[in-house]
């Protein structure tokens, strides 16, 4: 059964120095209290695995936690750069960043061979493209019934899946709707997990379309309400498009980025002094 | 050209008419994502909109900021996951056209969204290839739509993210790839379409007000004409109006 802890005992517990890290949620539902609360503690040295980096990875690369990033699309979704991923691979800074890089369908197909306990995953992928030339974890293997080659990608196998869910229940059973993408893979793929919930319920009302995953399969269950900020969280609050949007003039300096995750996540000391450090600003 | 109607728009609505009402379209973010909008207000009412997020037949009101903003779930004939949405429904061959943007286009297709320069050290470290190597793999055909300038259609990818025609006839049977590949590469001057021969894009359509020598200055290879070059037809106002009501509403969405 998961514990049900707060944010910041589930971090210190199961997230360490050098740890591969994979904090997802398809544009919906990203762990943004999870990724501040790794910022707050200081991780370094970690390997970030997720499809799409976001402002969550933009941060804590800039923020100097990773050594390494394994993705397949790192911009600011419909807006341009991820500023901080871009300074990191072009100059260094805050330190070098190694990159593994996939595609979508790649990244997809590792997460489900982890969670199935495969070595590796198969898939109609990368044929023609330079991405197997850059990537060692992309190589081919020839089917044994029919002769035809195929990609095969490793299986991703991370220490640590963290994902934002809307409702856990007193037992820890965590349940996800609305856009699912790639969770429950990525935490059935980890050693360690952590699920972080909109709300706590007496018992999960099972919604259409939705993907519980039992709390025995959890490590930690931690309640950060608005914790998917700026991302969403289906039926609970919209996706805070303006805030992509003005990440981009905050994320492009170094400076601003900095003093802005000094106030608004360094000297909060959870996701809801984060939330009240936001609203000063717009009063 | 009824009015005064910009080349982004002229370009927004050439690439939404390439579709046909009832195609089941994978939508890429950007301009793809306008056009497909754009078609399924005007002459498609029955596209089918797929978005990598794992929504199937969603139909937006409004321009989506990103591919997995909350409307698209809410109106979608079925979400699923993203491992799902890559195995079975576009490795599964379900998908009739793929739209799809690049920051760079060589002359036989292929398509760069990975890096400008060498790729240990790029000058600029662009968002990375996405969905895009499978779409334009395994849709039965691909659309592209871009700004055409010599700093977009080069005559040599710094890198190459998704295969068109790859090094130019037969490659892509080579390769084992399924689908036709690119069919049209849709610009704000005109549109190319591959030669059937050589597979190498020709530019087949100059929009309004576009001469042939503008078109080539603005291609970093020899651009070869069609031998049918034709105009396309300005837009309509129905179709500007659509465009505009759509635009007009995403940036409202996009600075609330």
């Amino acid at each position: 059964m998961a514990d049900i802890v707060p944010l910041s005992a589930a971090v210190e517990g199961l997230v360490r120095d050098g740890d591969t890290v994979a904090l997802e949620g398809f544009t919906h539902l990203i762990p943004h209290a999870a990724g501040h609360e790794i910022v707050r503690q200081g991780r370094r040295h970690l390997t970030l695995v997720r499809m799409t980096p976001d402002v969550v990875y933009d941060q804590l690369i800039g923020m100097g936690c990773a050594r390494r990033l394994v993705f397949s699309w790192g911009g600011n979704p419909g807006v341009g750069s991820l500023h901080r991923l871009r300074d990191a691979v072009e100059r260094d800074w805050p330190a070098p960043l190694e990159l593994e890089e996939h595609s979508h369908a790649g990244m997809a197909a590792r997460y489900a061979a982890g969670a199935a306990n495969l070595p590796f995953g198969v898939l109609r992928g990368y044929a023609g493209t330079d991405l197997p030339a850059v990537t060692r974890s992309i190589a081919t293997v020839t089917c044994p019934f029919t002769g035809e080659e195929l990609a095969a990608v490793s299986a991703l196998r991370p220490d640590v899946g963290v994902i934002h869910a809307q409702q856990a229940d007193r037992e820890g059973n965590v349940q996800l709707w609305g856009i699912v993408g790639v969770q429950k893979e990525a935490v059935l793929a980890s050693a360690r997990s952590i699920a972080t919930v909109e709300e706590i319920v007496p018992e999960l009302e099972r919604r259409p379309g939705g993907v519980v995953i039992p709390g025995w399969a959890v490590d930690a269950v931690a309640l950060a309400p608005g914790g998917a900020h700026p991302s969403y969280a289906h039926g609970y609050y919209d996706r805070d498009n303006a805030f992509y949007v003005r990440w981009d003039a905050i994320s492009r300096d170094r400076e601003r980025f900095l003093a802005w995750m000094e106030r608004h996540v360094r000297q909060t000391a959870d996701v809801g002094e984060y939330h009240r450090s936001l609203a000063e600003l717009a009063a | 050209m009824s009015g005064a109607c910009t080349a982004d728009e002229m370009m927004a609505v050439a690439a939404a008419r390439m579709l046909r009402d009832g195609d089941v379209c994978f939508v890429g973010i950007g301009l793809p994502s306008q056009a497909a909008n754009l078609a399924r207000r005007t002459h498609a009412p029955r596209l089918v909109l797929v978005y990598e997020s794992g929504t199937i037949g969603a139909k937006p009101t409004r321009l989506p900021l990103s591919i997995g903003d909350g409307e698209l779930a809410e109106t979608a004939d079925a979400v699923v996951s993203v491992p799902e949405i890559f195995a079975y429904w576009l490795q599964g061959g379900r998908i009739d056209v793929g739209f799809l943007g690049a920051a760079q286009i060589d002359r036989f297709g292929n398509l760069n969204s990975t890096v400008i320069g060498p790729y240990e050290r790029p000058r600029v470290r662009l968002p990375g290839a996405g969905g895009a190597p499978e779409i334009a793999a395994l849709c039965r055909s691909t659309l592209v739509v871009m700004r055409q300038s010599p700093r977009s259609f080069v005559e040599r990818l710094d890198f190459r993210s998704s295969v068109g025609c790859g090094d130019g006839p037969g490659d892509r049977a080579r390769l084992g790839l399924r689908g036709a590949g690119v069919t049209a590469v849709v610009t704000d001057l005109g549109v190319l379409e591959p030669d059937p021969e050589t597979c190498e894009l020709t530019l087949t359509r100059l929009h309004p007000g576009v001469g042939a020598e503008e078109a080539r200055a603005a291609t970093g290879w020899p651009l070869r004409l069609g031998a049918d070059l034709a105009e396309s037809d300005p837009p309509s106002q129905a179709e500007l109006d659509a465009l505009r009501a759509l635009t007009s509403a995403g940036d409202g969405a996009a600075s609330a």
